[in-house]
C-alpha cells in the first residue's frame, strides 16, 4: 500500500524520529514517582516552616532540624554534645527500616499484581488480618516440643498465606461469576475480616498473653513457642534492629511475581484478562479462572505480609482490632501506585515509605514536632501518587515538544494522521456545546 | 441549480498543523449556497480536522474563512453556531436519559422568566418535522430509541438552531441500507429548501447519489474539486488513495468442497431481550467457498457468530465443525479445532489495546509449543513470528512489534486481527464485517486476502451489513430476519432490491432453508 499510514500516538512515538530519554516508559515513570515523593517532602517542610511561625515555642534553629530530619531522617546519629543534630550510617535506623517495609512490599505486590490483570485489591486489609489469624493460630499452637521450630515457621507462613488466598479468592468469585464490583466485596470482606479474627482470638484465650501483667490485649509473642525469622546475618550488619531475614524473604517474592507476571504463559494470560476480558475470552483464555487466580495470589501477598511480619518474634498483636483496619493492608496502594506496579519497583519504593517512617520517628525523638507531620508527608505523597500518570504525561508532552523542534520537513511526508486526532476534536465539541 | 460564484462559506488556504503532522496543508474549499458537497478522503486524509477548524474546535495556523464574502473569525462553536453553522458529528453528542425533545431544545431553550417553555418548543419542532419528513418521537429518551432516529435528532438540533451550512460527518456509518436512502433524500430536501451541506464520507456510492461537488483530500492535501456529473467513481477512488484501485473483486468460481461447518436448529438467547435471538437456524459451508449472511443490524447476526464461536451459550440445536460436534466446547477448543474469527468489534473482541501489537498476535497461541518452553514465554520467537507477520500483511505501526495497539490506526488495528487469523490457517475463517470503517485501500486489501484464503481451500462465513460488499464477495448468500434465516440466493442471479425485500422482512422463503448435502 502506498498510502503512508504509519500510526502514530501524538504523545509518544513519531516515525523516523527515536523517543528521546523522557519518552521512555520506564524513565519517565521512575521520574514522575520520584517528583511526588519530593513534592511530598516539599510540602512536610512547609508544614514545619508555618507550624514554627505560629508557634512561638519553636525557634528557626528547631524548624530547620525539622526539615533536615525529613529529607534525611535515616541517616540520624542524635545529637553531638554542643546539641546539633549528626548525621551519618545509622545502622538500627536502616535495620528498622528494612524490618518495616517488609509487610508494605507485599501488600504493595498484593495490590500491584491485582491491577495488573484489572482489578483493584482493596481488599489487602483484611486479606493481611485473616493471614495473622492463621499464622498466629498456627505458629502458636502446634506444639515445639515435639516438632522443630522451622517445621512450625514453614506451617504458620504456608497457612498465613492460604488464609490471605482464600479471603482474596472470595471478590474474586464474586466478580467472576456474578459480576460483582470487587471494590464493594473487598470493603466488605475486610471487615468481615475485622469482626472475625476479634472474635476468634476472643474466643480462644490461650494464645492471650496472660504472663506479662497489663498484656491480655495482645496475643503472644511467636518466640514464646520458641518460632522467629532467622535473622540471616543481617543483625551483624544491622546491630541494634529489629531486621531479620523476612526482608530478603520479601525481595526474593518480589522478584518471583515479576518473572510470573512478565515471562510466563500464565502471567500473559493474567494480564491479557486484565487487559481486555472480552479479548481474553475471545481468544479462549478462562478468564473466569483467572480473575479468581489473580485475586487469589493479591491475597495469598497479602497473607504472606502478615505471616512474615508476625513471624518476626518482637512483634505482638493487639487482638482487638474491630475499630480499626491494618494500614498496613492500604499502605500498599501507593507503594504499588508509586512503582507503577512493578514488582521489582514495589521493592524500593516499600523501603522508602518506611524510610520515612523512620524519619518521623526521628522527628519525635529529637525535636519538638511529633511523627504525625510525617504522615501528613506520607498522606501528600498517597495523593501525588494517583498523579504519576498525570506527570508522566507531562513529560511525555514535553519529549515530544521538543523533537517536533529537530524534525525536519521530511516528517511531513512520512507521518500521516491516525484516528486519535478525531476523538480528541469530539471531546472539545462536548464541552463547547 | 446552486449558482457558479454565490459562496456560502469559502476557507481559504487553511493550514492546521499538530505536532509532527500537517493535517491540513493549504487546502481551499468553497461552499456554493444551496448545494452539497462531498469531503472524500481516506482515513486520516485530514477531513475530520478540516471541519473542525469550520466548526471552531481548531484554530488553523493559516488560511482564512470566509461567509457570504466576508472575513469570520471562528473561536470556539459557540461563534459557528452564530454563524448558522451545525454539525452531526460521526459519534451523537446526545444525552441518553433526556427524552428526544429535551436533547433538541439543549442549549437553546426557549424560557418565560426563568421556566422552559415546552410547548411552543415542541410546536416548532413538530412543524420542521412535518416540512422535511424526518420521523422522530418526542418524547422518547434517547437510549430507547434507534440509532437512525439518534441521528435524526442531530439533524433536528441543527434545523431549530436555524442553521443554514450543515456538516454531516460520516452520517452513513451506523445506518442500515434503508436509513440511507432514506437521509439522501432528507439531505436532497435540504438543499432544495437553500441550505448548504458539507458531507464527509469515503464512500463512493453516496457521493455519486447525492452530491453535486466533491473536494478529494489525501494526506492532508486537496487533490481538486471536481463536479460528480463530470467523474467516474473509478477517477474518485484514484484520486482518493493516488493510485488505481480495483473497486470490482477479481475471483474464479468457487469450487466448494467437503461440509466444514454444519449448523443445525442453532437456537441462542438473546443478551438484550427474553426472546431467542437465534431461532433454530440450519446452514453450512463447504470449503472453498464464502457464504455470507446478509440482514440488517440486530437481527441475530452478531448471536449466531457468538453461538458458533462460543463466546455465547447455545441453548438447542447442534454445530459440527469438520465432522466434530462442538455445540459445548469451549471456546479454547473451537480455536484448536478449527475457527478462525475477525471479529465484530475489534476494540472489543479483536485486541487488547493495551498490550503491543506482538503480544496480540500471538493472543491464541502464546502456549503452543513453539512460543513457550516449560510455560516460559519464548520472547525472541514471539517476536520473529510477529516481524513476519508485520512484513507479510503490511501492517504498519510506530514501532513495530513493540507498538501499543491502541496507538495504531483503525485500519492498520484491523490488519493485525486479519493477519493473526489468516496465519493460523484453521479450516473455518468467520469474517464479521471485516471492513467497517476502513477505507477503499485497505477494504481492497482485506476482501482479497479473504479470497486467497478460499482459494486456499477454507470455509468462509461472511457476515456483512454492506449490501455491495455480500454481492460482490460472496458464493452464496443468507439473508437473516428476526433471527431466522429466510432466504438463500445466489449471488450471479440476484438482485440488492430482492435482498432488499428479504432484509427488511417484506418476503421470506416458507420454511426456510434447505439444506444441501
Amino acid at each position: 500500500m502506498k498510502n503512508n499510514k504509519a500510526a502514530s500516538s501524538p504523545l509518544l512515538d513519531k516515525a523516523g524520529a527515536k523517543p528521546g530519554l523522557f519518552a521512555k516508559n520506564g524513565t519517565t515513570t521512575i521520574i514522575s514517582s520520584f517528583i511526588s515523593i519530593i513534592i511530598g517532602m516539599a510540602i512536610g517542610s512547609i508544614i514545619v516552616a508555618v507550624v514554627a511561625i505560629f508557634n512561638d515555642s519553636i525557634d528557626a534553629r528547631s524548624a530547620w532540624e525539622g526539615i533536615r530530619l525529613i529529607f534525611l531522617g535515616v541517616f540520624s546519629t542524635g545529637r553531638d554534645s554542643a546539641g546539633s543534630l549528626t548525621f551519618g550510617f545509622n545502622p538500627t535506623n536502616f535495620g528498622d527500616m528494612l524490618f518495616r517495609a517488609t509487610p508494605i512490599i507485599l501488600t504493595g505486590l498484593s495490590v500491584a499484581v491485582a491491577y495488573k490483570t484489572g482489578l483493584f485489591n482493596i481488599g489487602a486489609s483484611g486479606q493481611y488480618l485473616m493471614g495473622t489469624a492463621a499464622t498466629l493460630a498456627i505458629a502458636l499452637s502446634v506444639p515445639s516440643a515435639t516438632v522443630p521450630p522451622v517445621v512450625i515457621w514453614i506451617l504458620a507462613f504456608l497457612g498465613g498465606i492460604a488464609a490471605g488466598a482464600v479471603w482474596g479468592a472470595i471478590p474474586g468469585l464474586l466478580k467472576s461469576l456474578l459480576n460483582i464490583n470487587e471494590v464493594i466485596s473487598c470493603i466488605m470482606t475486610n471487615w468481615i475480616a475485622a469482626n472475625l479474627v476479634t472474635w476468634f482470638f476472643d474466643a480462644n484465650p490461650q494464645f492471650k498473653n496472660a504472663s506479662e501483667s497489663g498484656k491480655t490485649a495482645y496475643i503472644c509473642k511467636t518466640t514464646s513457642n520458641g518460632v522467629a525469622t532467622s535473622k540471616m546475618f543481617l543483625d551483624k550488619i544491622f546491630p541494634g534492629s529489629q531486621v531479620n531475614g523476612c526482608i530478603i524473604i520479601a525481595i526474593v517474592i518480589a522478584i518471583i511475581v515479576y518473572i510470573v507476571m512478565n515471562k510466563t504463559t500464565f502471567g500473559y494470560q493474567l494480564k491479557a484478562c486484565g487487559g481486555n476480558r472480552y479479548a481474553a475470552k475471545y481468544a479462549g483464555i478462562n478468564d473466569k479462572r483467572n480473575i479468581v487466580l489473580s485475586m487469589a495470589i493479591a491475597g495469598g501477598l497479602a497473607g504472606s505480609a502478615a505471616a512474615l511480619y508476625w513471624l518476626s518474634g518482637n512483634t505482638e498483636f493487639y487482638w482487638a482490632t474491630y475499630q480499626a483496619l491494618p494500614t498496613e493492608g492500604f499502605n500498599g496502594i501507593p507503594v504499588a501506585f508509586l512503582a507503577a506496579n512493578n514488582p521489582i519497583g514495589v521493592i524500593f519504593t516499600g523501603i522508602l515509605m518506611s524510610m520515612l517512617n523512620i524519619a518521623g520517628l526521628q522527628i519525635k525523638n529529637l525535636t519538638t514536632y511529633n511523627e504525625y507531620l510525617t504522615d501528613i508527608i506520607i498522606a501528600v505523597i498517597v495523593y501525588l501518587s494517583s498523579f504519576v500518570l498525570i506527570i508522566k504525561t507531562f513529560l511525555a508532552k514535553r519529549a515530544v515538544k521538543k523533537n517536533d523542534k529537530k524534525s525536519d520537513e521530511a516528517v511531513v511526508e512520512t507521518v500521516v494522521f491516525d484516528d486519535d486526532m478525531k476523538p480528541a476534536a469530539e471531546n472539545n465539541g462536548e464541552a463547547a456545546e | 441549480m446552486p449558482k457558479e460564484n454565490d459562496y456560502i462559506i469559502e476557507m481559504l488556504n487553511i493550514t492546521k498543523v499538530f505536532p509532527g503532522i500537517v493535517a491540513n496543508d493549504d487546502i481551499t474549499l468553497q461552499l456554493r449556497r444551496g448545494e452539497i458537497h462531498a469531503l472524500l478522503g481516506e482515513n486520516g486524509a485530514g477531513k475530520s480536522t478540516l471541519m473542525s477548524v469550520l466548526f471552531g474546535l481548531y484554530q488553523p495556523e493559516e488560511g482564512k474563512i470566509l461567509k457570504n464574502g466576508e472575513e469570520v473569525k471562528i473561536k470556539d462553536p459557540n461563534d459557528a453556531t452564530a454563524l448558522g453553522i451545525g454539525m452531526v458529528h460521526q459519534h451523537f453528542k446526545l444525552v441518553d436519559v433526556f427524552t428526544v425533545l429535551d436533547n433538541i431544545i439543549l442549549g437553546a431553550e426557549t424560557t418565560k422568566f426563568g421556566f422552559l417553555q415546552k410547548k411552543q418548543a415542541r410546536k416548532q419542532v413538530e412543524a420542521l418535522c412535518e416540512k422535511y419528513g424526518l420521523k422522530v418521537d418526542l418524547d422518547a429518551k434517547i437510549e430507547d430509541v434507534t440509532v437512525g432516529m439518534q441521528q435524526r435528532v442531530e439533524i433536528l438540533k441543527m434545523l431549530y438552531r436555524n442553521n443554514e451550512v450543515l456538516i454531516f460527518d460520516e452520517p452513513t456509518a451506523v445506518l442500515t441500507p434503508q436509513e440511507i436512502d432514506d437521509l439522501m433524500e432528507i439531505m436532497r430536501g435540504f438543499a432544495k429548501e437553500g441550505k448548504s451541506i458539507l458531507f464527509i464520507t469515503h464512500k463512493l456510492n453516496e457521493i455519486m447519489a447525492v452530491a453535486d461537488r466533491v473536494t478529494v483530500l489525501r494526506k492532508g492535501k486537496c487533490i481538486g474539486t471536481v463536479n460528480t456529473a463530470d467523474v467516474t467513481k473509478q477517477q474518485l477512488s484514484n484520486m482518493m488513495v493516488g493510485r488505481p484501485v480495483q473497486l470490482e473483486i477479481q475471483k474464479d468460481d468457487a469450487k466448494p468442497g467437503e461440509n466444514i461447518l454444519e449448523v443445525k436448529n442453532l437456537t441462542v438467547p438473546s443478551n438484550l431481550h427474553k426472546n431467542n435471538a437465534v431461532r433454530g437456524v440450519s446452514f453450512n459451508v463447504r470449503s472453498g467457498e464464502i457464504v455470507c449472511i446478509a440482514g440488517i443490524d440486530g437481527n441475530g447476526q452478531t448471536e449466531l457468530v457468538h453461538g458458533i464461536t462460543g463466546l455465547d451459550r447455545v441453548t438447542g440445536g447442534s454445530i459440527k465443525l469438520c465432522g466434530k460436534d462442538i455445540t459445548h466446547g469451549s471456546v479454547k477448543k473451537r480455536n484448536k479445532t478449527g475457527i478462525a474469527h475477525i471479529p465484530e468489534d475489534r476494540h472489543k473482541h479483536g485486541l487488547i489495546l493495551s498490550s503491543t501489537l506482538e503480544e496480540n498476535l500471538v493472543l491464541q497461541n502464546f502456549d503452543d509449543k513453539r512460543f513457550q518452553k516449560m510455560g516460559f514465554i519464548r520472547f525472541g520467537e514471539v517476536r520473529k513470528y510477529a516481524d513476519s507477520l508485520i512484513e507479510r500483511f503490511d501492517v504498519r505501526s510506530g514501532q513495530g512489534a513493540i507498538t501499543t495497539a491502541r496507538s495504531m490506526s483503525g485500519g492498520n488495528q484491523q490488519k493485525a486481527i486479519i493477519a493473526r487469523e489468516i496465519d493460523r490457517m484453521k479450516p473455518l475463517l468467520i469474517a464479521v464485517q471485516p471492513t467497517r470503517g476502513l477505507d477503499v485501500g485497505a477494504i481492497e486489501y482485506i476482501h482479497s486476502q479473504i479470497v486467497a484464503e478460499r482459494d486456499r481451500g477454507a470455509a468462509i462465513l461472511l457476515v456483512s451489513l454492506e449490501l455491495d460488499e455480500v454481492m460482490s464477495l460472496s458464493d452464496r448468500i443468507l439473508v437473516m430476519y428476526e433471527g431466522e434465516i429466510v432466504g438463500e440466493f445466489d449471488p450471479k442471479k440476484t438482485t440488492s432490491e430482492e435482498l432488499g425485500l428479504y432484509m427488511s422482512g417484506a418476503k421470506r422463503d416458507n420454511g426456510g432453508v434447505k439444506n444441501e448435502e
